[in-house]
């Protein structure tokens, strides 16, 4: 499934008119996770909104440049916003399941808004996609009762389910586990690496700790000061951008000199 | 030099505590206040009410002499629910679609739209009643829909502005989640955001239904009111409670003020009902969407 690459090229995001990153050029290899560094404000998030065009939901903000999701430019013209974020799936700083939706209805929600009804392919979808995100066991008795009603790492899992239910071929993850304790973290984190094997993730997190542990390649983001753009400083391996970082910047972020 | 810092804590502390104790003391005289007023509006309607309403008076039209005793408003009743059942069909998906492009599209001409809804919720209901007198009254003749139409117009804008609050307080995050999910934007809407804000979108359009119920002022400009019978053809000139309820209190008759208090506790009963009826069906509504 996830057999595309994802190449960044000249991307350019603004707000208005405030230009918040400039000039990103990067790889994202298939099958893997990339993982987003960099200090606030450096623009990782908004790179990371791009890659699925939801950046261009917020009111004035907007790309420039490509990205290609194998030969195919999604900021082409030609091609429905819609349909990006169908094939690039993307999970949220806070878990945010429907709040009027069962836990069916949550993993259910995003086949059955785009028009399969059939109660067959629904079930079987619900639990594999609970199945995938590790979260079967723990609610497979009580899919009726509300997805707001787990705890808070369950119900960051429960959009994990959501987000794949509709069988994308990437999956962005914009800081899934900042606001979650060290145990829920770890099982997203057991999660992304098994979920690797069948989707490309990306990942920003402020924990370098996590981008260490999980990511086969890092992408390191910084940003001078207030009202200048954030770019991307450098990008590779995780183990060589953790031990031997080519650019000073890096080697500072990584120490915890600043960021 | 512990100690000292130990008794200006303690001076501090307590002087705090007294501001709180008055602030506590005087915001529990005003909520009690408030609540006094609001049960001694509805207690003295309720004894006054009691005194007259029963099944004769749920049942039958009032008497044609206005001085004679017995006689009901169920031709009101009647009156008052078809005319507010036009005024509503109206106004729910206007106001509620105008609130959706204001708030969610936010298109050309949102924030005219935004202006004229607050101008047109300060304008007097007396003179929507003349509004529609001049352009639909003065054509066709009196009627219960001209009365659903002024009433519309009053209720519109006020749909329209709590809609806007509720679809407001919808989080982005949820819009997020579906949006990133390939669900589109209009789909987005019918399936996340207005579930989501039922219950509050159910409150404002009862909230309106309560106020048009009372409306009286548009209602003698277009529905004019009629006593002689049950009239439930909306093309004929209707009477409606609120239409009842003044013409009653206003003869002096003790008889006719009996109904008039009658009236105006049936009045409040209606719209009780009517808004735990909504209730229990926006209650439906959002399980059956599971």
């Amino acid at each position: 499934m996830a057999d595309h690459r994802i190449e960044i090229s000249g991307l350019s995001a603004f707000y208005g008119a405030f230009r918040a990153v400039e000039d990103v050029n990067l790889t994202i290899e298939p099958g893997s996770i990339t993982a987003f560094i960099g200090p606030s404000g450096c623009g990782k998030s908004t790179v990371l909104r791009s890659l699925n065009r939801m950046h261009e939901t917020i009111p004035g903000a907007r790309t420039e440049g490509k990205v290609l999701l194998g030969d195919q430019d999604i900021y082409d013209r030609s091609v429905d916003p819609v349909a990006v974020r169908r094939a690039i799936g993307m999970v949220f700083q806070r878990a945010n399941p429907f709040p009027t939706m069962s836990i069916y209805d949550n993993v259910a929600s995003g086949l059955r808004l785009n028009g399969v009804t059939k109660r067959g392919v629904l079930d079987e979808v619900v639990e594999t996609s609970l199945r995938s995100a590790n979260l079967w066991n723990e609610v497979s008795g009580r899919l009726g009762s509300p997805g707001a009603g787990l705890s808070g790492g369950q119900q960051q899992r429960l959009c994990i389910a959501r987000a794949i239910a509709v069988k994308p071929q990437v999956l962005l993850m914009d800081e899934p586990c900042s606001a979650l304790d060290p145990i829920s973290t770890l099982a997203i984190e057991d999660l992304m690496i098994q979920l690797k094997t069948s989707y490309t993730i990306v990942i920003v997190t402020h924990n370098m700790q996590q981008a260490a542990r999980v990511s086969d390649n890092t992408a390191f983001f910084t940003v001078e000061g207030l009202g200048t753009s954030g770019r991307l400083v450098e990008t590779g391996p995780t183990r060589r951008i953790f031990e031997s970082p080519s650019v000073k910047r890096t080697e500072e972020y990584i120490a915890g000199r600043f960021g | 030099m512990s100690e000292s810092t130990g008794l200006g804590a303690v001076a501090l502390l307590s002087r705090r505590r007294v501001v709180d104790q008055v602030l506590t003391v005087t915001l529990s005289v005003v909520m009690a206040g408030t609540l006094a007023l609001l049960l001694w509006v509805l207690g003295y309607v309720g004894v006054e009410g009691l005194k007259y309403l029963g099944p004769e008076f749920l049942t039958q039209t009032p008497p044609g002499n206005a001085a004679d005793a017995g006689g009901g408003f169920l031709n009101g009743i009647i009156g008052s629910t078809i005319m507010v059942g036009i005024a509503t069909v109206i106004a729910v998906p206007i106001g509620v679609g105008t609130a959706i492009y204001v708030q969610e599209y936010a298109g050309p001409g949102a924030g005219t739209a935004r202006f004229l809804t607050d101008v047109l919720v300060g304008i007097p209901s007396i003179v929507t009643g003349a509004f529609v007198y001049a352009i639909w009254v003065v054509h066709f003749g009196f009627s219960g829909i001209a009365g659903g139409l002024a009433l519309g117009l009053v209720m519109t804008p006020l749909i329209v502005r709590t809609s806007e609050e509720m679809l407001r307080l919808v989080s982005r995050d949820l819009r997020e989640a579906s949006l990133a999910m390939g669900i589109g934007r209009a789909r987005t809407i019918v399936s996340v955001v207005l579930p989501t804000a039922s219950s509050g979108l159910i409150t404002g359009v009862m909230l309106a239904v309560a106020r048009a119920m009372g409306e009286t002022a548009p209602l003698l400009l277009t529905a004019l009111g009629n006593d002689l019978f049950i009239e439930t053809n909306p093309t004929k000139r209707m009477s409606s409670l609120s239409l009842q309820i003044f013409g009653n209190a206003i003869t002096g008759y003790r008889t006719a003020q009996a109904r008039a208090w009658a009236g105006a506790l049936t009045l409040i009963a209606l719209v009780l009902i009517f808004t735990l009826i909504a209730r229990l069906v926006g209650r439906r509504s959002a399980i059956a969407g599971r």
